[in-house]
């Protein structure tokens, strides 16, 4: 029973996909997910094969085609927006459009859930805002205007706005896509400390597959037909991570518990 | 979200210069007065010339009043617009509404030609081409409110405006073609816009009509400021997007249709006051941004009409013709300008 109380968010045969014309496009079906407290977990699979799609779904941006989410224990069908809003932040792939907004105030509206009618920002809402410029290391840049911002740099300010909601659960989407190596391993290692110093759950999906091995705890993978999930040694023991590409071009080796790429 | 001690300086300056423009714009004239006058006749203190007093307290007082209201109403709206629909090009004008306004003034100023027949002879006085007015701005607005009932996409929005827009200007067109020539030059003066036509009554519930809106505008602030991010993470943020737009629609919908209705259809003025605004106070936060675009849009127009009375002369132009000439230049220098700074 007490395994049961760590669980933050869970998917009950869960199928996901999206409408078009020409009718119900389903991507995958019958998904049955937990994720557990304090867990960093990456999200990984093929490109197109639904990874935007079941983030989407989990937070409630898209609509399951079947079945239910649950966040801590409240189905999403029935949760409102403000519920949802304090407990799980997100940080999309998507640009955000031009603005002249600081650093400080994007942050900022980070506490929207929390704030009155005004957009008021009370003594405990700015030393939240404060704790997440520090603890993604981004003081120095507070009163600077986004637009000014590298992609690194946004992407460090978009991670402390979602910190700043003050949730039980972060969903990024490919957080590291626009950004170089060096850049990624920040992005990696300051997501990891966060759910070590926060408690916090904290998806992602991501390409970066070596860098995700290495630092998550958790991983779903995301295949054809099915769904498997897991750390590291259990995937490794069932063979998990060699479904998840063609292996004439990329091959899992067990032993460095890394992919290599075919000669 | 707050004002910075800047922000409170450049208000402080901007006031400054709203009052030094009032006070001009009702010393000026076709009849200059001098300022320490015009005090006096505010304080209601004797002064020689009773002729003074009854120009400054019965013509230019509510005339520098209606400015006011038109150009504060005016930048507001085309600032919720703009952020709404994330287009710097939106404006209160967008939706159609104010081309709604006219045809409903077309219908009655011109229409009556065919319709005499039903409705008798409408006299034309101000509160009949008020009501005309509203009217038409009411009737697009409802059925741009239908139209989009379904529509998940803000962009498809703008578009049904615009398309309602053009409708009412096309009918307009037709109506004009069947008039005669006397008509169409009533519907032409009131097509230029003006600011002095209103008396104490009317100035009275046009304030209370565009101060009830900035109050449910108020509302708007929060949720405004978290769709500068995108739709997205405004649902993330537990936005009701819904909700918000339906707001932001018909309360900048009530404010141009009413704004239309009592001066007829002012241009530019709600396409430029937000853009000016966003330069002076550089920042795109809706506390800031709300309040210093009716402000510089009150400045802008009591200017414009200031310009428009052509002082020491007899003669004054139409407003719409000055908001114009000034708005132009204003929206062309910014694109040109937005080459190098991606900050608009």
């Amino acid at each position: 029973m007490s395994t049961k109380k760590q669980i933050v968010l869970e998917t009950k045969n869960l199928d996901i996909g999206y409408c078009t014309k020409k009718g119900l496009h389903c991507l995958a079906e019958n998904l049955n997910i937990t994720a557990q407290k304090k867990k960093l977990i990456c999200l990984l699979g093929k490109n197109g094969i639904g990874k935007s799609t079941l983030l989407k779904t989990l937070s409630k941006t898209l609509h399951p085609l079947k079945g239910d989410v649950f966040v801590d224990a409240v189905n999403l069908k029935k949760a409102s927006p403000q519920f949802l809003a304090k407990k799980m932040g997100l940080v999309f792939t998507e640009k955000i459009p031009e603005g002249q907004l600081t650093v400080f105030e994007l942050v900022a509206l980070g506490r929207q859930p929390y704030t009155n009618w005004l957009g008021k920002l009370s003594p405990l809402d700015l030393q939240k805002v404060n704790a997440a410029l520090e603890q993604v290391h981004i003081i120095s840049i507070r009163d600077k205007k986004y637009d000014e911002l590298s992609d690194g740099q946004l992407q460090k300010v978009m991670i402390a706005r979602a910190l700043a909601q003050d949730t039980e659960i972060i969903v990024l989407d490919e957080p590291t896509a626009h950004l170089d190596i060096h850049h990624t391993i920040e992005v990696f290692k300051l997501l990891q400390k966060l759910v070590e110093t926060t408690n916090k759950t904290i998806i992602i999906s991501t390409h970066e597959i070596n860098l995700a091995l290495k630092l998550a705890d958790e991983f779903w993978l995301l295949l054809e037909n099915e769904f498997i999930s897991g750390d590291l040694n259990e995937l490794i023991a069932i063979n998990a991570f060699e479904k998840l590409f063609p292996k004439k071009q990329i091959l899992f080796d067990a032993a460095s518990k890394q992919f290599h790429i075919q000669p | 979200m707050k004002a910075s001690q800047t922000q409170i300086g450049t208000f402080g300056l901007l006031l400054f210069f709203f009052l030094l423009v009032f006070f001009t714009n009702l010393s000026l004239g076709s009849i200059s007065i001098p300022l320490e006058k015009i005090f006096k006749i505010l304080f209601l203190e004797n002064t020689d010339k009773e002729s003074w007093n009854y120009i400054v307290l019965n013509y230019r007082l509510p005339k520098a009043f209606t400015a006011i209201l038109v150009g504060s109403g005016l930048g507001a709206s085309g600032l919720l617009m703009q952020t709404l629909f994330r287009n710097p090009l939106a404006g209160p004008f967008v939706l159609g509404i104010s081309a709604g306004a006219s045809l409903g003034v077309a219908l009655l100023i011109l229409g009556t030609s065919f319709l005499g027949a039903f409705l008798g002879e409408v006299s034309l006085t101000n509160w009949s081409l008020i009501g005309a007015a509203s009217t038409g701005s009411f009737f697009v607005l409802f059925a741009v409110l239908i139209a989009i009932k379904r529509i998940k996409n803000t962009m498809s929005i703008l578009i049904i405006g615009l398309m309602f827009g053009s409708i009412s200007a096309a009918v307009i067109n037709v109506l004009s073609y069947f008039s005669t020539a006397e008509k169409l030059q009533q519907f032409i003066f009131w097509s230029f816009g003006s600011l002095g036509n209103l008396n104490w009554t009317e100035v009275f519930v046009f304030g209370i009509v565009v101060s009830s809106c900035f109050l449910v505008l108020l509302k708007a602030i929060k949720p405004l400021n978290s769709l500068l991010l995108g739709e997205n993470y405004a649902i993330s943020m537990g936005v009701d997007i819904k909700k918000t737009r339906y707001l932001v629609l018909i309360c900048t919908s009530l404010l141009t249709g009413v704004i239309t209705a009592f001066s007829g259809p002012i241009a530019f003025v709600g396409l430029a006051v937000p853009h000016l605004s966003k330069l002076i106070f550089t920042t795109s936060n809706h506390r800031v941004l709300l309040p210093a675009s009716a402000l510089v849009g009150a400045m802008l127009l009591l200017l414009c009409d200031t310009i428009a009375q052509l002082p020491g002369s007899e003669y004054s132009l139409p407003i719409n013709a000055i908001t114009s000439i000034f708005g132009a230049p204003i929206v062309i220098w910014l694109l040109i300008r937005k080459k190098d700074s991606r900050s608009l």
